[in-house]
């Protein structure tokens, strides 16, 4: 651990970008715990979608890249690299993250939750409304959203306009399919009452 | 062309029994003789081409050969197929089929092209794959007749099944493949009566929806082979600079980097993955010789635009006596409209996936032209094109943006250095800053009016770039992108003259959703209503008066009608309509706006109403209308490329926003029913939502948006 916090605490003079993970492995006790050596290399040790994965990356590495290049989940895009339009939106402990700004390191040690590992009976209400009122056009966004949709209806089962402007308004959609989205989260709304959940 | 394709053009339809059991239709139809980008598709490529596959499991496969970029296509295709093959929607399936001159789309004839633009797929492809469809069921047909020993006119044909009527018999269209694929398909099968259709005109689920809510659907970026390298480029900042020189050492010092070439376009990274991509890229030492742009600015590009105007232009049209009349009107009004150039954004950043080998070649991704990409990669390689392979994606949006080849290019000439497979990868940054631009347009408009407040002279001169020109269409006097709409003005105005100023500033340009629409709907639209407001006249009866009878008519009258046009509104809430004929569909917009003191306007409502003849599936018009919209009102509001040092100064969704959730008026669709010529509807909804907009902000305020995006500091009260 000590060569750990060396090797950060060096890039520390280098970068001032550097010095949020050097905190972060400072202070934060689980990033300590989820990276560890092996065979000469840092591995961070992840979960993701239930499953834990040991990776050997840069611990600066966006967990956006992590996902798709490492662990060939693609179905997470890349948009914007800056959180500004939401397609790489994922959980992080049930809370909603852009992971193109997120640092593996900082994902290590949570519960990190893609669109293919989405199963909650909010995330399922979701899909088969996003399917029944077809709401996809490109369809390259529509991951990110469903991970936004998903948050604001597992905190607020019943949402107004306002509610999904507020949650949804950081998921760009260049295609325009805001309509159909706003009309699927209403109606899994309405189907979660149903069933009772 | 080869003794084999003069047969093939003969067989209009072919059949081919497929190993493993299975029937396929395969058809073709006798377009012109392709043009100089058809030179590279092989002339005799047809068999592994077929659009149709009939298995004996009774599924049905189409090939498509236009791209999926979220407008629909794939399903529309299988619900043509579907209706005159009379199989459920349910027994097919979809795949992208490789480039292939079977797939050039009738619509674009003599230009010889698989490319999917100008709202051009269902209306191009619509005949052949109804044909197609009624004698894939005329075989199957004949073939269950034939076993049965009865006339084939006592059978029909219903849900994948060939039916005798007046006995019990029936057989499933698998258990026929076989004895269908023997037989010689008829040229003229009959076609379905429309009244007739379950399918055609009625809502249907697309069948592309289930991956696309689950991360299981495939774009360019997320394609995966063994050994594959991710590269990113880096480009000259300003347009028609180049490389002067560059050092690796830092780039080749990042983990994960592999290569540090040079290619066309600049210089390629290429790494393990996109991470070490990047980082090598930011480290990469390089010098670039900026060329002649170096120190452009809008203001210059503006000047250019506005000095084209100055003086008269090539004519586009010319109608009456324009010059004769400014004597005789009792008003003269005068105004200029200008419009930005415009970044495509689509929310997928370009990519593209090669793999160069010296026997052959695979390209991977979202292409708009496979044509154009099979071309490139010919050209690149030096392969025949027999030797390469097209692997179409679904797109992450298209807009016209991926039917450039420029990251094609990058993928292919990365690969073919680094002697690799090789996915070129790019940023936000790289997408809004190395676009081919919707060029920006200056327009005077000059109008007059008689002493009866007739509309009886109008004259609009417009410049800008030539996307046609660009893009090896040629370089005739007029570019049609530039004044389409323009000149094609529906309004009875007996002298009428549009000029059009070519200008060439340095920037690239492209084709942009409703490509030349895009403006001039905005432009025409909103100097019409001037004239509407200086005769002292309705916006709509002012429009009305002077449309002759027909489509654009009934089309305004319907979006008016729908809307309530003249009656109450909401205090504070006010109306603007708009119309614009594009891609061969007519549409009409009303719009519901408010502008607070601040000068912030809000867009309640869009009432929209579409005629474009037939409809295949009215639900994805609706979906397709909303997009339009949408795209449109990012333009109206937000969209503005500048230039600054010959760069684009803006990078990212920070600085060149698109319309979100919160900003997203209702949108009220009614689709006219019409049995008139087929249009296309990926683009027709866009042209009319900015004059709409703004000529209800006019209503509102009594201020004139000439130019765009609106800037709402000026609608400021008080």
């Amino acid at each position: 651990m000590a060569n750990v916090f060396g090797r950060c605490k060096t890039k520390l003079t280098h970068d001032g970008a550097d010095l949020r993970y050097t905190f972060a492995i400072q202070t934060r006790s689980n990033a300590i715990l989820f990276g560890r050596k092996e065979k000469g290399r840092l591995m961070i040790d992840l979960k993701v979608n239930g499953a834990r994965q040991s990776v050997d990356v840069d611990p600066a590495t966006p967990l956006l890249w992590v996902l798709r290049d490492t662990l060939g989940l693609t179905g997470t895009k890349f948009g914007c690299g800056m959180a500004q339009c939401g397609a790489c939106t994922v959980h992080l402990d049930g809370q909603a993250v852009r992971s193109c700004v997120k640092r593996v390191s900082d994902a290590a040690g949570k519960e990190i939750t893609t669109i293919e590992g989405i199963a909650s009976p909010v995330a399922k209400s979701l899909q088969s409304a996003w399917v029944e009122l077809d709401v996809p056009q490109c369809g390259y966004c529509q991951s990110g959203q469903i991970m936004s949709a998903a948050v604001l209806l597992s905190e607020n089962r019943n949402p107004t306009d306002s509610d999904i402007d507020e949650a949804m308004t950081g998921n760009i959609c260049r295609c325009g399919t805001y309509i159909r989205i706003r009309a699927a989260i209403h109606q899994a709304a309405e189907s979660l009452k149903r069933g009772g959940k | 062309m080869s003794a084999r394709l003069e047969v093939d053009r003969r067989d209009f339809l072919r059949i081919t029994g497929l190993a493993g059991g299975g029937l396929i239709l395969g058809f073709y139809l006798p377009a012109a003789s392709p043009g100089a980008h058809a030179a590279v598709m092989p002339a005799d490529s047809f068999s592994p081409n077929a659009f149709i596959r009939v298995g004996d499991n009774d599924r049905v496969t189409i090939l498509v050969g236009q791209s999926e970029m979220g407008q629909g296509v794939l399903s529309a295709f299988a619900m043509v197929i579907a209706e005159e093959l009379e199989v459920d929607l349910s027994a097919i399936d979809v795949q992208n089929g490789p480039a292939a001159k079977e797939f050039f789309n009738p619509a674009f004839g003599a230009l010889g092209m698989q490319l999917t633009g100008g709202s051009a797929s269902v209306r191009g492809f619509y005949p052949l794959l109804r044909k197609a469809g009624a004698a894939g069921r005329a075989v199957l047909i004949q073939a269950a007749a034939n076993s049965w020993n009865v006339p084939a006119s006592e059978c029909r044909a219903e849900h994948g099944n060939v039916i005798h009527i007046g006995s019990a018999k029936h057989a499933r269209y698998g258990t026929l493949v076989a004895a269908a694929a023997k037989l010689t398909p008829p040229a003229d099968a009959p076609l379905k009566d429309p009244k007739d259709f379950r399918l055609l005109g009625k809502p249907a689920k697309r069948l592309d929806t289930a991956p696309k809510v689950n991360g299981q659907a495939i774009f360019g970026i997320d394609v995966k082979l063994p050994g594959l390298l991710t590269a990113r480029v880096a480009r000259c900042p300003v347009f028609g600079g180049k490389v002067a020189k560059f050092d690796a050492t830092k780039a080749k010092a990042v983990a994960g980097v592999r290569h540090v070439v040079q290619i066309d376009a600049g210089v390629a990274v290429v790494a393990d993955n996109y991470w070490a991509a990047k980082k090598g890229r930011d480290a990469l030492d390089i010098t670039w010789d900026e060329g002649p742009n170096a120190g452009m600015t809008s203001v210059d590009i503006n000047d250019i635009l506005a000095g084209a105007v100055a003086q008269p232009g090539a004519v586009a049209r010319n109608e009456g006596n324009v010059d004769a009349e400014w004597v005789k009107v009792a008003k003269k009004v005068e105004a200029v409209y200008e419009v930005p150039y415009l970044a495509h954004a689509t929310m997928e950043p370009m990519n593209f996936t090669a793999d160069v080998r010296k026997d052959g070649c695979d390209i991977w991704g979202g292409t708009q032209s496979q044509t154009w990409a099979l071309g490139a990669a010919a050209r690149i390689t030096g392969l025949p094109a027999d030797k390469i392979n097209v692997h179409t994606t679904l797109l992450g949006g298209g807009f016209g943006r991926r039917a450039e080849v420029d990251f094609v290019i990058e993928a292919i000439q990365a690969s073919k250095a680094v002697g690799a497979p090789v996915k070129v990868v790019w940023t936000r940054e790289d997408d809004i800053q190395h676009d081919f631009y919707r060029p920006g347009s200056y327009n005077k408009f000059t109008g007059g009016l008689d002493a009866s407040g007739k509309l009886v002279a109008w004259l609009h001169r417009t410049s800008s770039a030539s996307i046609f020109a660009a893009h090896g269409f040629g370089n005739p006097p007029v570019d049609d992108a530039a004044v389409e709409g323009a000149k094609d003005l529906p309004y009875q105005i007996p002298n009428l003259r549009v000029e059009w100023g070519h200008v060439e500033p340095g920037i690239p340009v492209g084709f942009w959703r409703s490509v030349g629409h895009s403006h001039t709907a905005f432009t025409t639209e909103c100097f019409l209503d001037e004239m509407a407001h200086a005769a002292g006249k309705d916006p709509y009866a002012f429009r009305m008066s002077m449309l002759p009878e027909g489509r654009h008519k009934r089309v305004l009258e319907l979006a008016a009608t729908k809307a309530g046009w003249g009656k109450p509104l909401i205090e504070g809430h006010f109306r603007g309509i708009a119309q614009q004929e594009s891609f061969n569909s007519f549409v009409a917009q009303v719009a519901e706006v408010s502008v607070a003191d601040d000068g912030t306007v809000r867009v309640h409502k869009i009432v929209c109403a579409i005629d474009c003849g037939p409809t295949v599936n009215p639900d994805t018009i609706e979906a397709q209308m909303q997009s339009c919209i949408a795209y449109g009102l990012t333009a109206a509001f937000k969209g503005e490329i500048t230039f600054d040092r010959g760069r684009v100064v803006q990078r990212n969704f920070h600085d060149y926003q698109i319309l979100r959730m919160n900003e997203m008026p209702q949108v009220e669709v009614h689709i006219v029913q019409s049995t008139d010529a087929m249009g296309g509807v990926g683009e027709p909804g866009t042209p009319p939502v900015a004059p709409a907009v703004c000529n209800a902000i006019f209503a509102a305020t009594g201020k004139r948006i000439r130019r765009l995006p609106i800037n709402t500091t000026e609608l400021r009260r008080g």
